[in-house]
């Protein structure tokens, strides 16, 4: 199959399908579901079969990002992009037949429920990994052709050679997406260069920060495009067998990427000889059991393979010794979720976003004290103040921004005084944190930083696999003292002895989870360390 | 917060170095050790004056000691109360043998409920009236601490007891105004 | 066992430990090299013979070149690599991560079975460890009694997994394995169930021998039982006068 035939299969498609004149669609993901769409899903289709007068078809699709303000529902003809839709925000079934009979071209949008899309949420925005989340039905897999989808794949299966695939990426200057920001064409090269044999591709989908949910978000909204990103990877590095290591506390997406497989198998855009090549690859889910340090690399190998979910000391990487000792490519949701447009568009092209080191957007989740709660994506590179102030909405009920934490429990806050920074890689490590995978938590003027350390102090301290002393007893103890802190009961010596902790635990701890616990302390210790001292006792 | 004897010794002590001591929740095992100095402590008599201690007559702690020695853990409000007193007066504070460095042996109670741990003691063990002892006696703190836990310790000298050859190192050093390093010596439970 | 398996033709390299200058085998790790050259390297969790877990992080050392510290134990040897094996900043480091190692469990020197002949005992004198500053988590921890030759108590484990690893892959039984996580972690024997109800172990002891503290021990070694039978002498007297 080549490029020309899968436009004939989506051409085939969009015949069957007749397309409507107009799409109603409800957003299906997590996080409006748990506000109510499914009855309003419900009542408009309903509705709409009542409906003689026009063309219009009711259509449950991913994340449209402004999770605040769910249920949400878009009114637009198909293939539309989101600002060209009307946008109706918290919906109920009893709203249904309005929206229905103001749905077609001429009629006046229910303005009561209208969420105007020419606001900077909306508008500045830049959505390249989540372009068909909100637009495309996830649970279709002909709708993911339709809207171009696997065209990237037959592209590069058909006229690329494995080198040219892995160059492409490499041009994109894409780096990994779960954290650590490592370049993804250097990573997949070293893959690729291991001698032939079996390998492996891994998608960590175990997105565990609290307060982050962009992987949920998109294997809820577009799971093929990660089983595209997936499956071009492996072609590139030589695989034949990859994994999906998602959490099972992700029912929705479990099910969502567990039909795209089935579908896309079916179709033969996945298995053997995919679309009649002599290419195989396999997936297969492996669901975490709800342990955060399963998203470590080396643990969540360990957990695929049926062992305890422990890391194990690096080097060797997974890229050598990896799955069952097989060199292993690990990427992120996300980082895959980029691969299908680079494949498209040419890798020059995504390295014309961003800033010099960090190509390309970032998806991320907007949580805590600020107004627009939610998903959202922009270049690398857009300024901390604009993502919270103009995007974010700013902080609600007219409370002041005191800091915002980006990296979870791994990563720092970032107070006022810093929030013109661009944000990429290299400048958020500058200011002691990190980008993570892309969660961030706004804090107003009311909160105490003691508390905010503590939490992420506790959490760490839960989640410590409790293989390396510094960071299953080092965690306690320093829970202990910001405990102890937050008591206005410690002395000076204890804080000293909390900073000596930070640096012993930092220094050697045998993993990231526990070489990066002390982040959130050594970040409020640098910034608001009067805080600290106004509470020793 | 190591520290040698600083040169200038509490007064009225004919340039003698003053020493106090006293058994907090202990066995008094330490100072039986210090005992068995045997024929070293009439050499060791000409350096110092033990001016507080079990070990002599006298009732009340001095304003001013250059050596203060704590035996036994924390464990009551009497315990607390002596470690307190001992560091406001004494210049250097060492705590000596294991329960006074890691509460040892009086510290097993802390997994417990203090209030099993009496019922255990005081009734569930007893044939014969059994009562909870209220009066005369000093009330038990909730979880038994090591000195350091509750006053800054300067000198710790772990052991169960310390053997008197570390004892006479540890005091020898001390009273030749230089620092001792006790782990040479002496180790948890030696 | 994490580390990739030594190939059989193995270079020899040159790298410079402290200052001294070495020569190792392509395949050995810092530490092997380390303890052949009697260069002191604390460790608890790795032992001679079991594989590499890297978790007791007390093997640290410098590398120059490397942003990290490195575990001795899972670092192979490379030419021209040159360590430091006990810098100010390690020794500090260890000493911590010997007092957080106290103050997890209940580790009381003066009645353990094991006093005198203790690894953690004589780290925390090595390192210089003559308190602990953390406060002890005061956390109490059963004891396993119900087989008939060997006995753990949990209050004097370490966690450093060589029972596990004995067991796994020298004894070939895997009676052993760790549950939990955190500090909630513990040694199980069978899926935590009574060892003394273990279908899988052999009663090979191993276990009990690797075990650097007083965790694992045989029974009958305790204090408490050096019960004596002394009722021979009053029939040996018997016996004697009635002739």
């Amino acid at each position: 199959m080549n490029l020309d035939d899968l436009a004939d299969l989506a051409a085939k498609y969009r015949n069957e399908a007749q397309e409507p004149e107009i799409e109603v669609r409800v957003c299906m993901a997590a996080s409006c579901q748990s506000s109510g769409a499914v009855p309003v899903l419900d009542a408009l289709r309903a509705g709409c079969g009542d409906k003689p007068e026009g063309n219009c078809k009711v259509k449950g699709v991913g994340c449209m990002g402004l999770c605040s303000a769910g249920p949400l529902i878009a009114v637009a003809p198909p293939a539309a992009p989101l600002e060209e839709a009307v946008i109706y925000r918290d919906v109920t079934a009893e709203d249904a037949p309005e929206i229905l009979a103001s749905a077609f071209p001429g009629s006046t949008p229910v303005e009561r429920l209208r969420c105007p899309t020419d606001m900077p949420f909306f508008s500045r925005q830049h959505k390249i990994v989540l372009e068909n989340a909100g637009i495309v039905d996830p649970n279709s897999f002909r709708g993911y052709v339709m809207a171009g989808g696997y065209a990237a794949m037959v592209q590069a299966l058909s006229e690329m050679p494995p080198q040219d695939v892995i160059n492409e990426v490499t041009t994109s200057g894409l780096r990994g997406r779960g954290g650590g920001g490592y370049p993804t064409g250097l990573k997949w090269s070293t893959v690729a260069k291991m001698p032939a044999g079996q390998k492996y591709v891994i998608c960590n989908a175990d997105e565990g920060d609290p307060g982050a949910f962009m992987d949920r978000a998109i294997l809820e909204s577009d799971p093929h495009r990660v089983l595209e990103g997936m499956a071009i990877a492996a072609y590139a590095i030589g695989a034949n067998k990859g994994y999906v290591y998602v959490r099972a506390e992700y029912p929705l997406a479990v099910e969502r990427l567990k039909t795209a497989i089935r579908k896309a198998k079916r179709a033969g855009f996945l298995g053997n000889h995919i679309c009649e090549t002599q290419f195989n690859f396999d997936v297969e889910i492996r669901l975490g059991a709800g342990a955060f340090v399963c998203g470590e690399e080396t643990a969540l190998m360990a957990s695929v393979e049926g062992g305890r979910g422990q890391p194990r000391p690096r080097p060797p990487y997974p890229a050598e010794y990896g799955l069952w000792g097989s060199p292993t490519l690990i990427n992120n949701v996300e980082t895959y979720a980029n691969i299908a447009p680079i494949i498209t568009n040419g890798g020059a092209w995504l390295a014309g976003i961003g800033t010099e080191k960090s190509k390309g957007t970032k998806v991320f989740a907007l949580a805590g004290t600020i107004v627009n709660t939610g998903l959202i994506e922009v270049d690398m590179g857009t300024r901390l103040r604009d993502i919270i102030f103009d995007i974010g909405g700013g902080i609600p009920n007219g409370k002041g921004f005191k800091a915002v934490q980006t990296g979870g429990p791994s990563g720092g806050c970032v107070p006022e005084a810093h929030l013109d920074l661009p944000v990429d890689y290299d400048s958020l490590k500058t200011l002691g944190t990190m980008m993570g995978s892309g969660g961030m938590i706004v804090m107003d003027e009311t909160s105490n930083m003691v508390d905010v350390a503590r939490f992420f102090m506790e959490f760490c301290m839960d989640e410590s696999c409790g293989k390396c002393i510094p960071c299953r007893t080092g965690t306690q103890q320093m829970h202990g003292l910001l405990d102890k802190i937050a008591r206005t009961e410690a002395s000076r010596t204890d804080l000293e002895l909390l900073e000596e902790l930070c640096e012993v635990v930092q220094a050697t701890s045998l993993c990231g989870l526990g070489q990066t616990a002390p982040n959130p302390v050594l970040s409020t210790l640098r910034y608001f360390r009067q805080e600290y001292e106004q509470q020793l006792g | 917060m190591s520290g040698t004897m600083s040169s200038d010794r509490a007064a009225g002590s004919g340039g003698k170095v003053t020493v106090a001591t006293t058994w907090l929740d202990g066995c008094s095992g330490c100072h039986m050790s210090f005992l068995d100095l045997d024929e070293r402590l009439v050499d060791l008599a000409e350096l110092i004056d033990i001016v507080y201690s079990p070990l002599v007559d006298t009732k009340d702690l001095p304003e001013q000691v250059d050596l203060g020695i704590l035996e036994g853990s924390i464990s009551s409000d009497e315990d607390l109360h002596k470690a307190r007193e001992f560091r406001t007066r004494c210049k250097l504070l060492l705590s000596l043998g294991d329960c006074a460095v890691n509460g040892n042996v009086p510290a097993m109670r802390n997994p417990f409920k203090l209030d099993d741990v009496i019922e255990r003691a005081y009734r569930d063990n007893v044939d014969l009236h059994p009562q909870i002892p209220t009066e005369g006696v000093p009330r038990l703190l909730d979880k038994v601490r090591p000195i350091h836990g509750v006053v800054d310790v300067d000198i710790f000298v772990p052991g169960c007891p310390p053997h008197a050859d570390t004892i006479h190192y540890v005091l020898t050093e001390l009273i030749a105004g230089r620092t001792p390093d006790p782990s040479r010596v002496t180790r948890f439970g030696a | 066992m994490p580390l990739p398996a030594p190939r059989t033709n193995v270079r020899v390299v040159t790298l410079n430990i402290n200052g001294q200058d070495l020569s190792a085998r392509e395949d050995e790790t810092v530490i092997e090299l380390c303890r052949e050259n009697k260069i002191p390297i604390p460790s608890l969790c790795w032992m001679d013979g079991l594989s590499v877990v890297g978790a007791c992080r007390l093997c640290v050392v410098e590398i120059a070149g490397s942003p990290r510290l490195q575990a001795a134990c899972s670092t192979r040897v490379r030419e021209g690599m040159v360590v430091q094996t006990s810098t100010d900043r390690l020794r500090r480091y260890r000493r911590i991560l010997v007092e957080l190692l106290f103050a997890e469990r209940n580790h009381v020197c003066s009645v353990c079975v094991s006093n005198g002949h203790c690894e953690l005992q004589w780290l925390a004198q090595t390192c210089g460890v003559d308190h602990v500053r953390m406060p002890y988590r005061g956390v109490g921890y059963s004891l396993d009694s119900s087989h008939e030759m060997f006995r753990v108590d949990h209050n004097r484990c370490v966690l450093c997994t060589r029972c596990v690893r004995v067991c796994d892959e020298i004894e070939g039984a895997h009676t052993w394995d760790v549950m939990g996580r955190g500090s909630g972690c513990q040694v199980v024997t069978d899926l935590a169930k009574p060892w003394g109800d273990s279908g899988s172990c052999t009663s090979c002891g191993k276990c009990v021998q690797v075990c650097p503290t007083g965790a694992l021990v045989k029974q009958g070694t305790s204090v408490g039982e050096m019960v004596k039978d002394q009722q021979f002498l009053s029939i040996l007297a018997r016996r004697r006068s009635n002739r």
